[in-house]
Protein backbone atom coordinates (compact mmCIF):
# COMPACT_ATOMS: atom_id res chain seq x y z
CA UNK A 1 0.00 0.00 0.00
CA UNK A 2 2.83 2.37 0.76
CA UNK A 3 4.30 1.83 -2.70
CA UNK A 4 1.05 2.79 -4.38
CA UNK A 5 0.95 5.97 -2.34
CA UNK A 6 4.58 6.75 -3.10
CA UNK A 7 4.28 6.22 -6.83
CA UNK A 8 1.02 8.11 -7.22
CA UNK A 9 2.31 11.01 -5.11
CA UNK A 10 5.41 11.20 -7.31
CA UNK A 11 3.28 11.11 -10.47
CA UNK A 12 0.99 13.76 -9.02
CA UNK A 13 3.78 16.17 -8.17
CA UNK A 14 5.51 15.62 -11.50
CA UNK A 15 2.30 16.31 -13.38
CA UNK A 16 1.67 19.39 -11.23
CA UNK A 17 5.09 20.76 -12.17
CA UNK A 18 4.24 19.98 -15.80
CA UNK A 19 1.03 22.00 -15.51
CA UNK A 20 3.04 25.05 -14.54
CA UNK A 21 5.92 24.73 -16.94
CA UNK A 22 4.37 23.38 -20.14
CA UNK A 23 3.81 26.03 -22.77
CA UNK A 24 1.05 24.40 -24.75
CA UNK A 25 -2.26 24.74 -22.97
CA UNK A 26 -3.68 21.45 -24.15
CA UNK A 27 -0.69 19.60 -22.70
CA UNK A 28 -1.09 21.52 -19.43
CA UNK A 29 -4.72 20.49 -19.26
CA UNK A 30 -3.81 16.84 -19.89
CA UNK A 31 -1.30 17.12 -17.04
CA UNK A 32 -3.98 18.53 -14.74
CA UNK A 33 -6.16 15.52 -15.59
CA UNK A 34 -3.25 13.27 -14.57
CA UNK A 35 -3.03 15.19 -11.28
CA UNK A 36 -6.74 14.53 -10.66
CA UNK A 37 -6.39 10.82 -11.38
CA UNK A 38 -3.35 10.42 -9.13
CA UNK A 39 -5.25 12.36 -6.47
CA UNK A 40 -8.15 9.93 -6.67
CA UNK A 41 -5.74 6.98 -6.24
CA UNK A 42 -4.39 8.68 -3.12
CA UNK A 43 -7.92 9.08 -1.84
CA UNK A 44 -8.43 5.33 -2.20
CA UNK A 45 -5.23 4.73 -0.22
CA UNK A 46 -6.70 7.02 2.45
CA UNK A 47 -9.80 4.79 2.69
CA UNK A 48 -12.12 7.41 1.16
CA UNK A 49 -13.89 5.75 -1.80
CA UNK A 50 -16.65 8.37 -2.03
CA UNK A 51 -14.18 11.19 -2.35
CA UNK A 52 -12.10 9.19 -4.86
CA UNK A 53 -15.15 8.61 -7.04
CA UNK A 54 -16.11 12.27 -6.86
CA UNK A 55 -12.59 13.43 -7.69
CA UNK A 56 -12.29 11.05 -10.64
CA UNK A 57 -15.71 11.86 -12.08
CA UNK A 58 -15.74 15.58 -11.43
CA UNK A 59 -12.09 16.58 -11.36
CA UNK A 60 -10.76 14.49 -14.19
CA UNK A 61 -13.92 14.33 -16.26
CA UNK A 62 -15.94 17.51 -16.03
CA UNK A 63 -13.08 19.85 -15.19
CA UNK A 64 -10.92 18.66 -18.07
CA UNK A 65 -13.79 18.95 -20.52
CA UNK A 66 -14.54 22.49 -19.29
CA UNK A 67 -10.94 23.54 -19.92
CA UNK A 68 -10.91 21.91 -23.35
CA UNK A 69 -14.12 23.63 -24.40
CA UNK A 70 -12.80 26.98 -23.22
CA UNK A 71 -9.54 26.53 -25.09
CA UNK A 72 -11.41 25.60 -28.23
CA UNK A 73 -13.55 28.69 -27.91
CA UNK A 74 -10.60 30.99 -27.25
CA UNK A 75 -8.94 29.84 -30.44
CA UNK A 76 -5.29 30.05 -31.30
CA UNK A 77 -4.94 33.72 -30.36
CA UNK A 78 -6.39 33.30 -26.91
CA UNK A 79 -4.30 30.29 -26.10
CA UNK A 80 -1.06 32.09 -26.89
CA UNK A 81 1.00 33.19 -23.97
CA UNK A 82 3.79 35.70 -24.25
CA UNK A 83 6.05 35.98 -21.23
CA UNK B 1 17.50 10.55 4.34
CA UNK B 2 17.43 8.77 7.67
CA UNK B 3 15.46 5.58 7.90
CA UNK B 4 11.94 6.33 9.02
CA UNK B 5 10.70 4.30 11.91
CA UNK B 6 7.35 3.04 10.82
CA UNK B 7 5.27 2.75 7.69
CA UNK B 8 2.88 5.31 9.07
CA UNK B 9 5.55 7.96 9.28
CA UNK B 10 6.55 7.33 5.67
CA UNK B 11 2.91 7.52 4.62
CA UNK B 12 2.55 10.75 6.55
CA UNK B 13 5.57 12.28 4.83
CA UNK B 14 4.38 11.19 1.41
CA UNK B 15 0.82 12.42 1.84
CA UNK B 16 1.57 15.70 3.56
CA UNK B 17 4.36 16.61 1.18
CA UNK B 18 2.11 15.72 -1.74
CA UNK B 19 -0.70 17.89 -0.41
CA UNK B 20 1.54 20.81 0.51
CA UNK B 21 3.43 20.47 -2.77
CA UNK B 22 0.19 20.81 -4.69
CA UNK B 23 -0.87 23.80 -2.61
CA UNK B 24 2.46 25.53 -3.11
CA UNK B 25 2.63 24.76 -6.82
CA UNK B 26 -0.92 26.02 -7.31
CA UNK B 27 -0.19 29.21 -5.39
CA UNK B 28 3.00 29.79 -7.35
CA UNK B 29 1.14 29.30 -10.62
CA UNK B 30 -1.54 31.75 -9.57
CA UNK B 31 0.92 34.36 -8.35
CA UNK B 32 3.53 34.36 -11.07
CA UNK B 33 1.72 33.58 -14.31
CA UNK B 34 -0.19 36.12 -16.30
CA UNK B 35 -2.55 34.18 -18.51
CA UNK B 36 -6.01 33.79 -17.03
CA UNK B 37 -6.39 30.14 -18.02
CA UNK B 38 -3.12 29.25 -16.36
CA UNK B 39 -4.23 31.04 -13.22
CA UNK B 40 -7.37 28.89 -13.24
CA UNK B 41 -5.24 25.77 -13.68
CA UNK B 42 -3.27 26.84 -10.62
CA UNK B 43 -6.54 27.29 -8.73
CA UNK B 44 -7.50 23.71 -9.60
CA UNK B 45 -4.18 22.42 -8.25
CA UNK B 46 -4.56 24.49 -5.10
CA UNK B 47 -8.00 23.09 -4.37
CA UNK B 48 -6.84 19.53 -5.00
CA UNK B 49 -3.99 19.95 -2.54
CA UNK B 50 -6.24 21.40 0.14
CA UNK B 51 -8.76 18.57 -0.30
CA UNK B 52 -6.02 15.94 -0.03
CA UNK B 53 -4.72 17.48 3.16
CA UNK B 54 -8.15 17.55 4.81
CA UNK B 55 -8.93 13.95 3.93
CA UNK B 56 -5.50 12.90 5.17
CA UNK B 57 -6.22 14.47 8.54
CA UNK B 58 -9.13 12.10 9.04
CA UNK B 59 -7.08 9.00 8.39
CA UNK B 60 -6.67 6.26 11.02
CA UNK B 61 -4.06 3.54 10.88
CA UNK B 62 -5.46 0.02 10.33
CA UNK B 63 -8.97 1.36 9.80
CA UNK B 64 -11.44 0.63 7.02
CA UNK B 65 -13.55 2.86 4.82
CA UNK B 66 -16.69 4.17 6.52
CA UNK B 67 -19.06 1.70 4.88
CA UNK B 68 -20.85 -0.87 6.98
CA UNK B 69 -20.50 -4.28 5.40
CA UNK B 70 -22.93 -6.82 6.88
CA UNK B 71 -21.03 -9.49 8.71
CA UNK B 72 -17.82 -7.57 9.33
CA UNK B 73 -18.47 -5.68 12.53
CA UNK B 74 -16.50 -3.75 15.06
CA UNK B 75 -13.65 -2.57 12.87
CA UNK B 76 -12.41 0.96 13.47
CA UNK B 77 -13.35 3.34 10.67
CA UNK B 78 -11.75 6.47 9.35
CA UNK B 79 -13.39 9.79 10.08
CA UNK B 80 -16.41 10.26 7.80
CA UNK B 81 -16.93 13.96 8.51
CA UNK B 82 -13.96 15.33 6.50
CA UNK B 83 -14.91 13.03 3.63
CA UNK B 84 -18.42 14.43 3.46
CA UNK B 85 -17.15 18.00 3.58
CA UNK B 86 -14.50 17.40 0.90
CA UNK B 87 -17.18 15.82 -1.31
CA UNK B 88 -19.00 19.12 -1.13
CA UNK B 89 -15.81 21.07 -1.68
CA UNK B 90 -14.90 19.16 -4.85
CA UNK B 91 -18.24 19.89 -6.47
CA UNK B 92 -18.11 23.54 -5.43
CA UNK B 93 -14.62 23.73 -6.91
CA UNK B 94 -15.83 22.60 -10.29
CA UNK B 95 -18.75 25.04 -10.12
CA UNK B 96 -16.38 27.92 -9.41
CA UNK B 97 -14.11 26.73 -12.21
CA UNK B 98 -17.02 26.68 -14.67
CA UNK B 99 -17.99 30.23 -13.78
CA UNK B 100 -14.38 31.37 -13.98
CA UNK B 101 -13.98 29.84 -17.44
CA UNK B 102 -17.22 31.42 -18.65
CA UNK B 103 -15.98 34.81 -17.44
CA UNK B 104 -12.63 34.18 -19.15
CA UNK B 105 -14.36 33.54 -22.46
CA UNK B 106 -16.36 36.73 -22.06
CA UNK B 107 -13.31 38.80 -21.11
CA UNK B 108 -11.56 37.54 -24.22
CA UNK B 109 -14.53 38.45 -26.39
CA UNK B 110 -14.68 41.98 -24.97
CA UNK B 111 -11.02 42.88 -24.52
CA UNK B 112 -9.18 40.60 -26.90
CA UNK B 113 -6.45 39.72 -24.43
CA UNK B 114 -6.12 37.38 -21.47
CA UNK B 115 -3.00 38.90 -19.99
CA UNK B 116 -3.78 40.01 -16.46
CA UNK B 117 -1.47 43.00 -16.48
CA UNK B 118 -2.76 44.27 -19.82
CA UNK B 119 -6.32 43.89 -18.56
CA UNK B 120 -5.49 45.80 -15.39
CA UNK B 121 -4.01 48.62 -17.45
CA UNK B 122 -7.06 48.79 -19.68
CA UNK B 123 -9.40 48.84 -16.74
CA UNK B 124 -7.39 51.55 -14.98
CA UNK B 125 -7.41 53.66 -18.12
CA UNK B 126 -11.12 53.15 -18.50
CA UNK B 127 -11.56 54.14 -14.88
CA UNK B 128 -9.47 57.28 -15.28
CA UNK B 129 -11.38 58.44 -18.33
CA UNK B 130 -14.69 58.75 -16.47
CA UNK B 131 -15.87 62.40 -16.53
CA UNK B 132 -16.72 62.83 -12.86
CA UNK B 133 -13.09 62.62 -11.77
CA UNK B 134 -11.48 66.07 -11.53
CA UNK B 135 -7.96 65.67 -12.85
CA UNK B 136 -5.45 68.50 -13.22
CA UNK B 137 -3.67 66.69 -16.03
CA UNK B 138 -5.00 67.05 -19.57
CA UNK B 139 -7.49 64.30 -20.32
CA UNK B 140 -6.02 61.15 -21.82
CA UNK B 141 -7.77 59.88 -24.89
CA UNK B 142 -8.40 56.22 -24.54
CA UNK B 143 -9.48 54.12 -27.46
CA UNK B 144 -12.36 52.15 -26.10
CA UNK B 145 -13.08 48.70 -27.37
CA UNK B 146 -16.31 48.70 -29.35
CA UNK B 147 -17.86 45.48 -28.18
CA UNK C 1 14.16 36.39 -13.11
CA UNK C 2 11.53 39.09 -12.97
CA UNK C 3 10.56 40.64 -9.68
CA UNK C 4 7.12 39.08 -9.89
CA UNK C 5 8.56 35.58 -10.20
CA UNK C 6 11.05 36.24 -7.43
CA UNK C 7 8.36 37.57 -5.10
CA UNK C 8 6.15 34.56 -5.84
CA UNK C 9 9.03 32.21 -5.07
CA UNK C 10 9.80 33.91 -1.77
CA UNK C 11 6.13 33.86 -0.79
CA UNK C 12 5.80 30.20 -1.76
CA UNK C 13 8.89 29.15 0.17
CA UNK C 14 7.75 31.04 3.25
CA UNK C 15 4.36 29.38 3.07
CA UNK C 16 6.10 26.04 2.62
CA UNK C 17 8.01 26.56 5.85
CA UNK C 18 4.79 27.38 7.69
CA UNK C 19 3.07 24.29 6.29
CA UNK C 20 6.02 22.09 7.21
CA UNK C 21 5.73 23.26 10.80
CA UNK C 22 2.04 22.37 10.65
CA UNK C 23 3.07 18.89 9.60
CA UNK C 24 5.03 18.43 12.80
CA UNK C 25 2.02 19.10 14.96
CA UNK C 26 -0.44 16.84 13.11
CA UNK C 27 0.77 13.23 13.12
CA UNK C 28 -1.10 11.04 10.67
CA UNK C 29 -3.86 9.14 12.37
CA UNK C 30 -3.63 11.20 15.51
CA UNK C 31 -6.29 13.83 15.15
CA UNK C 32 -9.10 13.50 17.68
CA UNK C 33 -12.17 12.08 16.12
CA UNK C 34 -14.90 12.69 18.68
CA UNK C 35 -17.72 13.72 16.36
CA UNK C 36 -16.67 11.13 13.82
CA UNK C 37 -16.66 8.34 16.34
CA UNK C 38 -20.10 9.27 17.63
CA UNK C 39 -21.45 9.34 14.08
CA UNK C 40 -19.83 6.01 13.17
CA UNK C 41 -21.38 4.42 16.26
CA UNK C 42 -24.86 5.85 15.80
CA UNK C 43 -25.43 6.22 12.07
CA UNK C 44 -26.26 2.63 11.02
CA UNK C 45 -29.07 2.39 13.57
CA UNK C 46 -30.25 5.99 13.67
CA UNK C 47 -30.18 6.80 9.97
CA UNK C 48 -30.10 3.36 8.40
CA UNK C 49 -27.54 3.83 5.66
CA UNK C 50 -24.67 1.44 5.11
CA UNK C 51 -22.58 4.26 3.65
CA UNK C 52 -21.85 6.49 6.62
CA UNK C 53 -20.57 9.35 4.48
CA UNK C 54 -24.04 9.51 2.89
CA UNK C 55 -25.60 9.84 6.30
CA UNK C 56 -23.26 12.69 7.11
CA UNK C 57 -23.90 14.45 3.80
CA UNK C 58 -27.67 14.13 3.83
CA UNK C 59 -28.78 13.65 7.41
CA UNK C 60 -26.26 15.14 9.79
CA UNK C 61 -25.06 17.95 7.49
CA UNK C 62 -28.00 18.27 5.15
CA UNK C 63 -27.92 22.05 5.28
CA UNK C 64 -24.40 22.04 3.89
CA UNK C 65 -25.65 20.01 0.93
CA UNK C 66 -28.43 22.51 0.39
CA UNK C 67 -25.86 25.29 0.44
CA UNK C 68 -23.76 23.44 -2.09
CA UNK C 69 -26.74 22.99 -4.40
CA UNK C 70 -27.35 26.72 -4.14
CA UNK C 71 -23.76 27.52 -5.02
CA UNK C 72 -23.85 25.18 -8.00
CA UNK C 73 -27.12 26.70 -9.16
CA UNK C 74 -25.73 30.22 -8.85
CA UNK C 75 -22.58 29.27 -10.76
CA UNK C 76 -24.51 27.57 -13.55
CA UNK C 77 -27.00 30.43 -13.87
CA UNK C 78 -24.28 33.05 -13.86
CA UNK C 79 -22.28 31.09 -16.41
CA UNK C 80 -25.31 30.80 -18.65
CA UNK C 81 -25.99 34.52 -18.29
CA UNK C 82 -22.40 35.50 -19.07
CA UNK C 83 -22.29 33.30 -22.15
CA UNK C 84 -25.73 34.16 -23.45
CA UNK C 85 -24.40 36.38 -26.18
CA UNK C 86 -23.80 35.35 -29.71
CA UNK C 87 -22.58 31.82 -30.24
CA UNK C 88 -19.19 31.41 -31.95
CA UNK C 89 -19.68 31.83 -35.64
CA UNK C 90 -16.74 29.76 -36.81
CA UNK C 91 -17.67 26.26 -37.82
CA UNK C 92 -17.42 24.25 -34.64
CA UNK C 93 -19.77 21.79 -36.21
CA UNK C 94 -17.19 19.70 -37.98
CA UNK C 95 -18.46 16.22 -38.66
CA UNK C 96 -16.91 13.74 -36.26
CA UNK C 97 -15.43 10.51 -37.57
CA UNK C 98 -17.26 7.23 -37.83
CA UNK C 99 -15.57 5.71 -34.77
CA UNK C 100 -16.46 8.70 -32.61
CA UNK C 101 -20.07 8.76 -33.68
CA UNK C 102 -20.63 5.05 -33.21
CA UNK C 103 -18.67 4.92 -29.97
CA UNK C 104 -20.57 7.87 -28.52
CA UNK C 105 -23.85 6.26 -29.44
CA UNK C 106 -22.74 3.07 -27.72
CA UNK C 107 -21.47 4.87 -24.66
CA UNK C 108 -24.67 6.77 -23.98
CA UNK C 109 -26.83 3.95 -22.50
CA UNK C 110 -23.95 2.52 -20.46
CA UNK C 111 -23.04 5.86 -18.97
CA UNK C 112 -26.68 6.53 -18.22
CA UNK C 113 -27.10 3.14 -16.51
CA UNK C 114 -23.88 3.59 -14.53
CA UNK C 115 -24.90 7.06 -13.40
CA UNK C 116 -28.36 5.88 -12.37
CA UNK C 117 -26.86 2.93 -10.49
CA UNK C 118 -24.42 5.11 -8.60
CA UNK C 119 -27.17 7.56 -7.64
CA UNK C 120 -29.64 4.93 -6.50
CA UNK C 121 -27.10 2.96 -4.47
CA UNK C 122 -25.58 6.01 -2.85
CA UNK C 123 -26.64 4.90 0.60
CA UNK C 124 -25.23 1.37 0.26
CA UNK C 125 -21.99 1.62 -1.66
CA UNK C 126 -19.61 4.47 -2.38
CA UNK C 127 -21.24 6.97 -4.65
CA UNK C 128 -24.28 9.13 -4.47
CA UNK C 129 -25.90 12.06 -6.14
CA UNK C 130 -22.87 14.15 -7.04
CA UNK C 131 -20.81 11.44 -8.62
CA UNK C 132 -23.78 9.95 -10.47
CA UNK C 133 -24.87 13.40 -11.59
CA UNK C 134 -21.46 14.13 -13.10
CA UNK C 135 -21.58 10.80 -14.97
CA UNK C 136 -25.08 11.56 -16.27
CA UNK C 137 -23.92 14.97 -17.46
CA UNK C 138 -21.08 13.27 -19.32
CA UNK C 139 -23.56 10.75 -20.75
CA UNK C 140 -25.60 13.56 -22.25
CA UNK C 141 -22.63 15.58 -23.42
CA UNK C 142 -20.58 12.94 -25.24
CA UNK C 143 -23.16 12.25 -28.00
CA UNK C 144 -23.62 15.98 -28.40
CA UNK C 145 -19.89 16.40 -29.06
CA UNK C 146 -19.86 13.76 -31.73
CA UNK C 147 -23.10 14.72 -33.38
CA UNK C 148 -23.39 18.50 -33.13
CA UNK C 149 -26.42 18.76 -35.33
CA UNK C 150 -28.73 17.12 -32.81
CA UNK C 151 -29.56 19.99 -30.48
CA UNK C 152 -29.58 19.72 -26.73
CA UNK C 153 -32.98 20.49 -25.33
CA UNK C 154 -32.05 23.24 -22.90
CA UNK C 155 -35.63 23.92 -21.86
CA UNK C 156 -36.10 20.36 -20.65
CA UNK C 157 -32.78 20.47 -18.83
CA UNK C 158 -33.64 23.64 -16.95
CA UNK C 159 -37.08 22.26 -16.05
CA UNK C 160 -35.48 19.10 -14.67
CA UNK C 161 -32.96 21.14 -12.73
CA UNK C 162 -35.57 23.36 -11.18
CA UNK C 163 -37.92 20.51 -10.39
CA UNK C 164 -35.16 18.45 -8.77
CA UNK C 165 -34.03 21.36 -6.65
CA UNK C 166 -37.60 22.03 -5.59
CA UNK C 167 -38.03 18.35 -4.74
CA UNK C 168 -35.04 18.50 -2.41
CA UNK C 169 -36.47 21.49 -0.56
CA UNK C 170 -39.99 20.06 -0.48
CA UNK C 171 -38.75 16.84 1.13
CA UNK C 172 -36.94 18.95 3.70
CA UNK C 173 -40.04 21.04 4.35
CA UNK C 174 -42.18 17.92 4.68
CA UNK C 175 -40.23 16.82 7.70
CA UNK C 176 -40.74 20.31 9.09
CA UNK C 177 -44.49 19.92 8.83
CA UNK C 178 -44.23 16.52 10.47
CA UNK C 179 -42.98 18.09 13.64
CA UNK C 180 -39.28 17.42 13.13
CA UNK C 181 -36.60 19.78 11.98
CA UNK C 182 -35.77 20.86 8.43
CA UNK C 183 -34.27 18.02 6.35
CA UNK C 184 -34.70 15.46 9.10
CA UNK C 185 -34.91 11.97 7.52
CA UNK C 186 -38.44 10.75 7.07
CA UNK C 187 -40.07 7.40 6.51
CA UNK C 188 -38.17 5.39 9.09
CA UNK C 189 -34.92 3.56 8.57
CA UNK C 190 -35.77 0.16 7.18
CA UNK C 191 -33.31 -2.66 7.12
CA UNK C 192 -29.61 -1.96 6.79
CA UNK C 193 -28.27 -2.90 3.37
CA UNK C 194 -31.55 -3.08 1.50
CA UNK C 195 -32.18 -0.88 -1.50
CA UNK C 196 -35.32 0.56 0.06
CA UNK C 197 -33.82 1.62 3.32
CA UNK C 198 -32.76 4.81 5.05
CA UNK C 199 -36.09 6.51 4.57
CA UNK C 200 -36.12 9.60 2.43
CA UNK C 201 -32.36 9.69 1.87
CA UNK C 202 -32.34 7.88 -1.51
CA UNK C 203 -35.03 10.30 -2.67
CA UNK C 204 -32.86 13.22 -1.62
CA UNK C 205 -29.93 11.76 -3.51
CA UNK C 206 -32.06 11.21 -6.61
CA UNK C 207 -33.03 14.88 -6.48
CA UNK C 208 -29.39 15.90 -6.02
CA UNK C 209 -28.27 13.64 -8.87
CA UNK C 210 -30.83 14.97 -11.33
CA UNK C 211 -30.09 18.54 -10.40
CA UNK C 212 -26.32 18.23 -10.65
CA UNK C 213 -26.56 16.25 -13.88
CA UNK C 214 -28.87 18.73 -15.58
CA UNK C 215 -26.79 21.68 -14.36
CA UNK C 216 -23.43 20.31 -15.46
CA UNK C 217 -24.83 19.23 -18.84
CA UNK C 218 -26.31 22.68 -19.39
CA UNK C 219 -23.02 24.31 -18.38
CA UNK C 220 -21.02 22.14 -20.75
CA UNK C 221 -23.40 22.89 -23.60
CA UNK C 222 -23.20 26.64 -22.92
CA UNK C 223 -19.44 26.67 -22.73
CA UNK C 224 -19.09 24.58 -25.84
CA UNK C 225 -21.33 26.83 -27.84
CA UNK C 226 -23.40 23.86 -28.97
CA UNK C 227 -27.13 23.48 -28.80
CA UNK C 228 -29.69 25.66 -30.47
CA UNK C 229 -28.32 28.90 -31.81
CA UNK C 230 -29.50 32.22 -30.50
Amino acid sequence: MIWIALISAAVMLGAAIAVITLRDFYSALAASTVVSLALSVLFVVLRAPDVALAEAAVGAGVSGVLFALTLRRLGAKGAAEDE
Amino acid sequence: MQALATDLELLQTVLYSGAFGLVLLGLYAMASHRHLVRILLGLTLLEGGANLFLVAVGFRADAVAPIVTPGAQALPMVDPVPQALILTAIVIGVGVLALGLALTVRVFEVHGTLDVRALAQRLTQAGEATPEEPSPAPPVSVTRDAS
Amino acid sequence: MSSRTFASLVFTLGLGLILASVMQGLPLGGAPMQVGQAIVAQAPEAVGTANIVTSVVLAYRGLDTLGELTILFAAATAGGLVLSGRRPSHATQSQAGFILRTGAGLLFPFLLALGAYIILHGHLTPGGGFQGGAIIAAAFFVPLLSRPESPFNEAVASVIEGAAGAMFIVIGLLSLTNGGSFLEPLLGTGELGELFSAGSLPLLYVAVGLKVGAELAGLLVHLGGLGEAG
